[in-house]
């Protein structure tokens, strides 16, 4: 879809600028209903657009990304525009600077149409727990998006945009993808700078593109991976292009993802994307990852630990929402107010189970053992990629749920995420692609691959998306 | 189950404010999940090292990343709700 927008604006089809106002339009007409936006950027926007058509007319070359427009959520900053991460706490914040996956998309000649709603500071599986409103699936109004990169699902799965941003740390990009329809790739931990990101576990969370399309979630990852100074843990990556038959692909299917709590339609659907790859060629093995049931244990445990020591930085002082300015007289209560009040329920409860499992006498038996359950989950995935080039799995155990349906159960909610934070514990790329529908709401398959080797995801989702 | 006291403890550790309301219900809502948690008990981690990204360190040189490094920090002092001068004001820690 990308690359046909990319050769309309060079025949001049039609306008970099004449595009970015078509979709403004449908973002006022739809958007109303399915509520993905958070901000509109339209004044960036139309600049950004202009230029592309100034060099278009000068008969200059333009990148791939040029006069595209797309969104992101609202955890990635934009020098000058809001950046709320989804809550009250910096309801007001204004980036300072732009964060390097944008850098890298301004450069490409992107053109931004605002910043989607999501969970607050990327903590959930609905989009419900964003401290402005909830976003619906467009599919089926009553249903979420899945979260917590909701609103850029939503916005992508509507053609309220031709691609978004967001960012996975438990599965917050391939699950909203799965549940609206979309493509969605989690990149390889240290594939995509971090720096911009609002950070919630800065040993899980990776941005990831999601589109429409296998080749389209291609260009963007091209365009955003890659080694940037400001995150010492991003590298450039050994990254070769996937050259193999089909059949000579082996790809495993761990036995441990078909037992608990599985929606039958959507265990149904997998099953037969998986006999659609065999007939294709491509040989398929099943394999055991043992530690599977233990991976969101201790994703809970290691993920809120580091959210608890990240999100100390919201005290009041710095920037952000701030009672210093009350009547309180020391510093401790300005910190336990500007807290108190900014954070929403979610936040709150990971703050506290992270600070717990980080507290005395608890360390050795939550957090330590955590680290050491999460080695033997990495180890599970070494060991099975000695065999098989990939992985494949549902993305997660149920199509899109009502809106309301598990916000009151935060333990409910969680096990949306079961089938995807094993990848992320383990530092492994993983996309998801729509791979059918159940009473009309879309299915994910989640293609799990050894570090760095997006390339080969890609061809491996690629033969499905063109089936 | 996790006791009234020690989320009282951990509300402080966290530097929130909590209502009375808001204890109780975390005070159920953690114990469930900590039950939960309570699986990974069941896994044999005797010679198993805590798991590390096996990253390197990187260093640049100590020197400032930006040509107007006083335009940057000035931007981010204007961020603080409260100021004086070049500084970010805060309460009075002690008395």
């Amino acid at each position: 879809m990308i690359a046909q927008i990319h050769q309309s604006l060079i025949k001049k089809e039609f306008s970099a600028l004449e595009l970015c106002q078509k979709y403004l339009e449908r973002i006022k007409k739809f958007d109303q209903k399915i509520k993905s936006f958070l901000t509109l950027s339209e004044d960036l926007a139309i600049s950004q657009a202009k230029k592309i058509d100034e060099m278009i007319s000068q008969g200059r070359e333009i990148p791939i990304l040029a006069g595209i427009p797309c969104a992101i959520k609202d955890i990635i900053l934009i020098e000058g525009l809001k950046c709320t991460a989804g809550s009250k706490i910096l309801e007001n914040y204004v980036a300072p600077y732009d964060a390097t996956v944008i850098k890298r998309l301004k450069e490409n000649g992107a053109v931004i149409l605002g910043k989607t709603n999501l969970d607050e500071f990327a903590m959930g599986s609905s989009t419900e727990n964003s401290a402005f409103f909830k976003t619906k699936n467009p599919l089926d109004l009553k249903r979420v998006p899945g979260g917590s990169s909701g609103g850029s699902a939503a916005a992508v799965a509507a053609d309220l945009c031709a691609f978004a941003l967001g960012s996975d740390t438990g599965g917050s990009v391939r699950q909203p993808a799965s549940f609206c329809g979309i493509v969605g790739l989690k990149p390889t931990y240290g594939a995509v700078s971090r720096y911009g990101l609002i950070a919630f576990a800065s040993s899980l969370d990776q941005i990831g593109p999601m589109t429409k399309t296998v080749e389209d979630c291609e260009i963007v990852f091209d365009v955003i991976k890659g080694k940037d100074e400001m995150d010492s843990t991003s590298i450039e990556l050994p990254i070769t292009n996937y050259q193999s038959p089909i059949n000579e692909l082996k790809i495993g299917v761990p036995k441990e993802y078909f037992v608990e709590g599985i929606d039958l339609e959507v265990e149904k659907l997998i099953k037969e994307a998986i006999k659609e790859y065999e007939k294709r060629g491509v040989e398929i093995q099943e394999i055991s990852l043992p530690h599977t049931r233990y991976a969101l244990p201790t994703y809970y445990i290691i993920a809120t630990s580091e959210a608890s020591a990240n999100l100390a930085r919201y005290d009041g002082i710095k920037y952000g929402m701030s009672n210093v300015k009350s009547q309180i007289s020391n510093l401790l209560d300005v910190y336990l107010n500007t807290r108190g009040g900014g954070f929403g329920p979610e936040v709150k409860r990971r703050i506290m189970l992270g600070t717990f499992s980080l507290s005395a006498g608890y360390y050795e038996a939550y957090y330590k053992r955590a680290q050491k359950v999460r080695q033997k989950i990495f180890e599970d995935f070494e060991k099975a990629f000695k065999d098989v080039d990939a992985i494949f799995t549902p993305v997660s155990p149920t199509p899109a749920f009502k809106l309301g349906e598990k916000i009151d159960d935060p333990l409910k909610m969680y096990l949306s995420d079961v089938f995807t934070v094993s990848a992320s514990l383990a530092g492994l790329p993983a996309i998801s692609i729509t791979c059918g529908k159940t009473k009309n709401l879309p299915v994910g398959l989640q293609i799990i691959g050894k570090p760095f080797s997006e390339k080969l995801i890609f061809e491996i989702a690629k033969i499905y998306d063109t089936k | 189950m996790i006791s009234k006291d020690e989320v009282k403890h951990i509300v402080k550790l966290a530097r929130l404010s909590l209502s009375e309301k808001e204890i109780e219900k975390m005070q159920k809502e953690l114990s469930a999940i900590l039950d939960y948690v309570e699986k990974l008990k069941e896994v044999d981690i005797s010679n198993v090292e805590p798991f590390s990204m096996k990253l390197k360190n990187i260093f640049r040189k100590d020197s400032a990343q930006s040509q107007k490094p006083m335009a940057k920090s000035q931007k981010l002092i204007e961020m603080a709700p409260q100021k004086k001068e070049n500084y970010i004001k805060v309460k009075s820690v002690l008395k």
